[in-house]
C-alpha cells in the first residue's frame, strides 16, 4: 500500500470523485490558480477545468449559498474554507440553509454537499486563526460532521461525504495535511457515522478524534512502556456520533478520557460523557475525565499556546488519573 | 443604465389580461382568507401578507417559462400561487397539516414546490440571495438557458449577502434576475432609514456589465414589460437588478398596526388609490376587455376557491407525529 500524505489523501478523493461524477465541482479561495492555500487541490484546475474548479472573491457567506442553491438544483459542490475560522462568516448558509432545507420544505430538496477545511489551531496563529468547531457543527441536525484523523480516514471519508445526498462537514487539519499513513489505490471510502478502534487495550479507554487521534496515538505509545494498556477510540464522525463503539469499549476497560481539542464548555467530550454515564453507568469504575483547551482565546506566545492546548502530556495525566496510578 | 419606461402600448389581449388579473385577485381573496384564518387561530407562527403587491408577482412570474426557476423570502404566499402551487397546497401548509406543499413542516414562510422549481421562501433577510447566484451557476454550469428570479424585500439590500451574491452573479455571468420588491418598510424602518440610497436600482451600477431599472410595482403590465427586457439580458448571461416599486397594505406581519406607527393613515390612502388590481380592472373596463358581470363571476368562482382551499386545509390531517423525525436527512448511497 502507497504511504502518502492526508493532503494527497485529500487531493486523490477530489480528484477520482469529480472523474466519477461530473455534478461534483469544487469552489472556494484560492483552490484553482493557485492550487489551494494548502495545496490540496493540487493540479484539478489543470483536470477539470474552470467551471469545476472555481476561484471565488473573498466572500465566504457568498459562496457557501452558490453551493447550496446549486446543490439544490442537483449540482455535487465541494465548497473549501480557507479555514473553519473563516467560515464563521458563512455559518447561516450552513445552518440555515443547507442543514435545513430538506425538513422545510418537507422532504423536497436535499442537499448535496461538502463543507471543509482546516479546523482547530495550528501553530501560533492566535485566537481567531486557532478554533476547533466540532461542537458547534455537531449540534445542527440536518448536516453530518466527519473530522478524519489519519490519510486513511481523510480520503475515504471525503470520498463517502462527496457521495452522500446530505450537506456533510470535512473538518481537516492545517497540521495534519502533512502526516503520512498508508492509502490504497483502489476505490474506498470509509463509511460515515462509523468510528474506529484505533488502537486495543483493556485498562482504560481513549475517545477521540480529528486531530487529536495522533495525540491519543503518542500518548498510548508512551502509557504502554508503563505498561497501561489503552483503547483508542477513533469517533471519525461526530455527528452521527457511533454510540457503540464508545459504549463497547468503556463496557470493556471500565474506565474513560475523552480527549478533543475545543473547548470544555458544551464541548464533544460532553456529549460523549453523557453517552457513558447514560450506557455505561454501572461499568464504570472511575469518574471519566475530559482533556480539552484551556477555557480562553488561544494565546500567541509559544508557552502560553502550548499551556492552552491539550497535548500527550495532559491525555497521559488524565488516563493515569482515571486508573488511580500516581 | 437605469432606463425606465412605461409600458409599451399592445394590442389588446383579453384573454391574457383576464389571466392576469384573475392570478392579482385570486392572491388577494386568498391573502383576506389568510388573515381571516389566522384571527382564528388556524394559522400560527409569523404570517407576512402580499396585498398590495400582486402585480409584482402576477407581472413577473407570468413571463416565465416552466424550467424556470423562483426563489423568494418569507412573505411568500403571493409569489406562490402565482408560480402555480394550489391555494390548497398554500393554505393547507398555512394549517400546518399534512397536505401543504411542504407537509406542514415549513409554514407560511417556507413554501415550496420542487416541481414548478419554486425553490422556496426563506427566512433570513439576505440569505437566500447567494442561493439565487447558486442556481445561476449551475444554470450555466450546464450550459442551459433557464433564469432564476430572485425576490427580495428592499430592505435586502442592506445586508452583505446582497453585495456577495450581486458580485459574483456579475462577475460569473449569472443568468439571475434580482428583483427588489420596494414596498417602501423594512418591518417599520423606511427605506430612507436604512438604505444610503434612493434609487435602489442604482445599486446595480456597482457591478460592471449589470443592468439596473425600476419599475412600477402597481403596473402589471409595466412590470411584465421590464420583466421581458430583463429576462432576454439574463438568459444571455447578463444578470439584472430590477427594482419594482410597490406598497404592503397591510403590516409587516400579523402582530403589526396596518398604520399609525411608523406610517400615517393618510400615506396609506395614498398608495390605496394606486391598487394594482383596482387600476387593472379599472383599465380592463374602460377598454371592454371585461365586463362588471364577468368580473363579479370571476369574483365568484375566486370566492370559492378560497373557501376550497380553506375546507380542505381545515379537512386535511395533522402530521403523523412518527413524521417528526422524518426529512432530516435522506437515505443515502455512499
Amino acid at each position: 500500500m502507497a504511504i502518502i500524505t492526508y493532503r494527497e489523501a485529500l487531493n486523490q478523493a477530489l480528484r477520482e470523485e469529480m472523474a466519477r461524477d461530473d455534478r461534483v465541482y469544487l469552489m472556494g479561495e484560492e483552490v484553482a490558480q493557485y492550487n489551494g492555500a494548502y495545496k490540496v487541490s493540487k493540479g484539478l484546475l489543470e483536470e477539470f477545468g474552470e467551471m469545476r474548479v472555481v476561484d471565488t472573491p473573498i466572500t465566504e457567506l457568498g459562496f457557501a449559498g452558490v453551493g447550496v442553491g446549486s446543490a439544490m438544483v442537483g449540482l455535487r459542490p465541494v465548497i473549501e474554507f480557507m479555514t473553519w475560522n473563516f467560515a464563521l462568516l458563512a455559518i447561516d448558509q450552513i445552518v440555515n440553509a443547507a442543514a435545513k432545507m430538506l425538513y422545510m420544505s418537507g422532504g423536497q430538496y436535499n442537499i448535496p454537499m461538502v463543507f471543509r477545511g482546516p479546523n482547530g489551531a495550528a501553530l501560533q496563529l492566535s485566537a481567531q486563526h486557532s478554533q476547533a468547531f466540532e461542537s458547534w457543527l455537531a449540534h445542527i441536525p440536518g448536516i453530518k460532521v466527519v473530522t478524519p484523523g489519519t490519510p486513511y480516514d481523510a480520503k475515504g471519508l471525503l470520498k463517502a461525504a462527496i457521495r452522500d445526498d446530505n450537506p456533510v462537514v470535512v473538518l481537516e487539519g492545517e497540521m495534519l495535511y502533512n502526516t503520512k499513513g498508508e492509502v490504497p489505490e483502489d476505490d474506498y471510502i470509509v463509511p460515515i457515522g462509523k468510528a474506529d478502534l484505533k488502537r486495543e487495550g483493556d485498562h482504560c479507554s481513549i475517545i477521540t478524534s480529528g486531530k487529536m487521534v495522533l495525540v491519543a496515538m503518542n500518548a498510548a505509545d508512551q502509557l504502554a512502556k508503563e505498561g497501561i494498556r489503552v483503547d483508542v477510540v477513533d469517533l471519525r464522525t461526530v455527528r452521527p456520533m457511533d454510540i457503540d463503539a464508545i459504549t463497547a469499549s468503556v463496557r470493556k476497560t471500565n474506565r474513560a478520557v475523552v480527549l478533543e481539542e475545543g473547548w470544555e464548555l458544551a464541548g464533544i467530550g460532553a456529549q460523549v460523557v453523557d453517552y457513558i454515564q447514560r450506557d455505561c453507568f454501572d461499568h464504570l469504575d472511575a469518574p471519566v475525565i475530559r482533556v480539552h483547551q484551556a477555557d480562553v482565546p488561544m494565546p500567541y506566545a509559544k508557552a502560553l499556546e502550548k499551556s492552552a492546548k491539550p497535548d500527550v502530556a495532559k491525555t497521559i495525566a488524565a488516563v493515569k488519573k482515571v486508573m488511580y496510578v500516581d | 443604465m437605469a432606463a425606465k419606461k412605461k409600458s409599451e402600448s399592445k394590442p389588446s389581449d383579453p384573454q391574457l389580461h383576464r389571466e392576469l388579473l384573475h392570478s392579482m385577485l385570486l392572491q388577494r381573496r386568498f391573502e383576506e382568507k389568510v388573515g381571516e384564518a389566522y384571527a382564528l387561530g388556524k394559522i400560527g407562527g409569523f404570517c407576512h401578507l402580499y396585498i398590495g403587491q400582486e402585480a409584482v408577482s402576477t407581472g413577473i412570474i407570468s413571463m416565465l417559462r416552466d424550467d424556470d426557476y423562483v426563489i423568494t423570502t418569507y412573505r411568500d404566499h403571493g409569489q406562490a400561487i402565482a408560480r402555480g402551487l394550489t391555494p390548497r397546497a398554500v393554505m393547507a401548509e398555512l394549517f400546518g397539516r399534512v397536505d401543504g406543499c411542504s407537509k406542514g413542516k415549513g409554514g407560511s414562510m417556507h413554501l415550496f414546490d420542487r416541481n414548478l422549481n419554486f425553490l422556496g421562501g426563506h427566512g433570513i433577510v439576505g440569505g437566500h440571495v447567494p442561493l439565487a447566484a447558486g442556481v445561476g451557476f449551475a444554470i450555466k454550469y450546464r450550459g442551459g438557458d433557464q433564469v432564476i428570479i430572485c425576490f427580495m424585500g428592499e430592505s435586502v439590500v442592506n445586508t452583505g449577502a446582497f453585495h456577495e451574491a450581486l458580485n459574483m452573479a456579475a462577475l460569473w455571468k449569472l443568468p439571475c434576475v434580482f428583483v427588489i420588491e420596494n414596498n417602501k418598510y423594512g418591518m417599520g424602518t423606511a427605506v430612507e432609514r436604512a438604505a444610503a440610497i434612493k434609487d435602489l436600482s442604482r445599486r446595480a451600477d456597482s457591478y460592471q456589465g449589470m443592468w439596473g431599472e425600476h419599475v412600477d410595482g402597481q403596473d402589471v403590465l409595466a412590470v411584465r414589460e421590464a420583466t421581458r427586457r430583463a429576462l432576454e439580458e439574463a438568459r444571455k448571461g447578463e444578470p439584472v437588478l430590477l427594482e419594482v416599486r410597490t406598497y404592503r397594505y397591510m403590516g409587516h406581519s400579523m402582530s403589526d398596526a396596518v398604520s399609525g406607527t411608523y406610517r400615517t393613515k393618510a400615506e396609506l390612502d395614498e398608495y390605496l388609490k394606486r391598487d394594482p388590481i383596482n387600476l387593472f380592472k379599472a383599465r380592463m373596463l374602460e377598454i371592454g376587455e371585461i365586463t362588471d358581470a364577468e368580473f363579479a363571476t370571476m369574483e365568484q368562482e375566486i370566492k370559492a376557491t378560497v373557501q376550497d382551499s380553506w375546507d380542505f386545509a381545515d379537512a386535511s390531517p395533522e402530521p403523523p407525529l412518527e413524521s417528526l423525525y422524518e426529512d432530516v436527512l435522506v437515505e443515502t448511497g455512499s
